[in-house]
């Protein structure tokens, strides 16, 4: 099973963490204001590379608090990871 | 003098298919050699007399999910759109053995999908009403049908999540899934297509909002138009033309055992403790996952999901307790937000999309091969598969099979 290193926790089992999809997408600032097609990107469109990816884990049977990570989505390798809140850092690709 | 190993051995037999060397202009390209590829490219040659194509596949022919799945057939979705384009694919495979004049192992031995709570039990029964009114076979049984049909399946009540009842549908069943495509490829090549291996596509060129070729690692070839049957891989192809989809890629593993006598008459489905599973004609027993929770393109999953689907499996099946597991592997399927693929036209002229068959792509292959032949010919969906379009993200008219077709996505 692949150790997830928590930032708050330290490496734990796969299985205590839960996941959350790309990261950084952000909320519409005004809602009422987009297109039928900027709702649809926000809604269903996410990006989907192989390769590096920003994404977002909870470690939900642990701290239960949420966290970004950089994960090459080819060889499942964590680049790096970082507090929510936190920028994204620069990895290596 | 010794011989080199094998020399006793007899010739290779000829082989179904010829490898051209790609040519510099195709009307039709197909990206992807897999069962929706070949399978489109026959119907396009067969039905609409289309002939100068190639499929292209980066690696071998049916090497990716269409060599990854657990080979089941059905069509008793919920939704009148899903009913209609998977019920035309069941039509298709009950006559494909005839039309590419090649041995499938087609075997109508039919599926259970297992209710084990009361809102599964409702949701069933709906489902085989609404499968009846779309003229597809469909029953619902009790625990002791249950029994009767796969006397294998533990259905005492005293279990976690005890089988309450199933649904049925008698003409489903199984296909060896290589042959498919063997048989696609076969007649495809003998009508003039052009199966071209070890082509991987690294660019997509267009002019004036028209496809015009593609970048291969062997080379450009031109293209009056392209169809991508990428699966697992369409989000990357598609971003060569900036044309984003709203695709999730995950790993989805399956399993076989060791081979064993005939214990597992039919094809058991349990959406509530995810697992399913027959019984191949070889004897493995053949059992499929659900997706691995994160995005990933490698082809391996995570091993605790293979136990999960292991404890699901043993309390339905106490008998396989003894069973050896012989090897897992994974597939990367491309998830859409509503569960339903989609294809069609984008916004890029000449380019067609079929992608986001999720876990479920195999029982669409003659299906969605004739309607996206269809589609790629009149440049216009067929009536089969309007309803999955792209657009429909924007416009809100989804297809939402996630908990509706007793669907183990």
């Amino acid at each position: 099973m692949q150790l997830i290193p928590c930032p708050w926790c330290g490496p734990r089992e796969e299985a205590e963490f839960h996941y959350g999809g790309q990261a950084h997408v952000a909320y519409p600032e005004d809602p009422s204001a987009l297109t039928d097609e900027e709702w649809a990107q926000y809604v269903f469109f996410r990006d989907n590379p192989s390769g590096p990816f920003a994404e977002r884990w909870s470690h939900s049977a642990g701290c239960r608090r949420w966290f970004n990570a950089v994960r090459d989505t080819r060889s499942h390798d964590l680049l790096a990871v970082y507090r929510a809140g936190e920028p994204m850092p620069e990895v290596a690709s | 003098m010794t011989s080199p190993p094998g020399a006793h051995l007899p010739e290779h037999p000829d082989f179904l298919w010829e490898n051209p060397e790609p040519k510099a202009s195709y009307d039709v390209v197909i990206v992807g050699g897999g069962g929706h590829g070949l399978a489109t490219a026959y119907y396009l040659a067969k039905v609409h007399g289309i002939t100068n194509v190639a499929v292209l596949e980066k690696g071998w022919l049916a090497g990716g999910n269409m060599a990854r799945n657990t080979t089941i057939i059905r069509s008793n979705y919920l939704w009148d759109e899903s009913s209609g384009i998977y019920e035309h694919s069941l039509k298709l495979w009950e006559g494909l053995e005839e039309d590419l004049g090649y041995p499938i192992l087609f075997d109508q031995r039919g599926v259970l999908n297992l209710a084990h709570s009361l809102q599964d039990v409702r949701d069933s029964v709906r489902r085989v009403n609404a499968n009846r009114l779309n003229g597809i076979d469909a029953e619902w049984v009790d625990p002791a049908g249950v029994k009767e049909i796969c006397p294998i399946v533990n259905t005492s009540p005293d279990v976690r999540y005890p089988v309450l009842g199933a649904t049925y549908q008698p003409r489903a069943g199984i296909a060896k899934h290589d042959y498919v495509a063997w048989g696609y490829a076969r007649a495809a090549h003998a009508m003039g297509v052009d199966l071209i291996q070890n082509c991987e596509v690294t660019g997509l060129e267009t002019a004036g909002g028209r496809i015009t070729a593609v970048e291969t690692s062997r080379g450009r070839i031109a293209a009056g138009k392209v169809a991508l049957c990428a699966a697992g891989h369409s989000s990357v192809l598609a971003k060569m033309v900036g044309l984003r989809l709203p695709l999730a890629s995950h790993p989805l593993q399956a399993l076989v055992s060791e081979l064993l006598e005939p214990v597992h008459p039919t094809v058991v489905m349990s959406n509530a403790v995810h697992v399913y599973v027959s019984q191949a004609h070889k004897g493995e027993l053949v059992m499929g996952a659900g997706i691995d929770s994160y995005n990933g393109y490698g082809q391996r999953g995570s091993f605790h999901i293979i136990e999960q689907q292991m404890s699901a499996a043993l309390e339905l099946f106490p008998v396989f307790a003894r069973a050896h597991l012989l090897r897992t592997w994974a597939g990367i399927v491309d998830v859409s937000p509503d569960a339903s693929p989609i294809v069609g036209l984008t916004p890029v002229g000449g380019l067609y999309l079929n992608c986001g068959w999720g876990t479920g792509g195999f029982k669409a292959t003659p299906g969605v091969g004739d309607c996206f032949a269809h589609t790629i010919a009149h440049d216009k969906p067929h009536p089969f598969n309007e309803p999955f379009t792209l657009e429909r993200f924007t416009t809100g008219a989804l297809v939402d099979e996630h908990g509706a077709a007793a669907v183990a996505h």
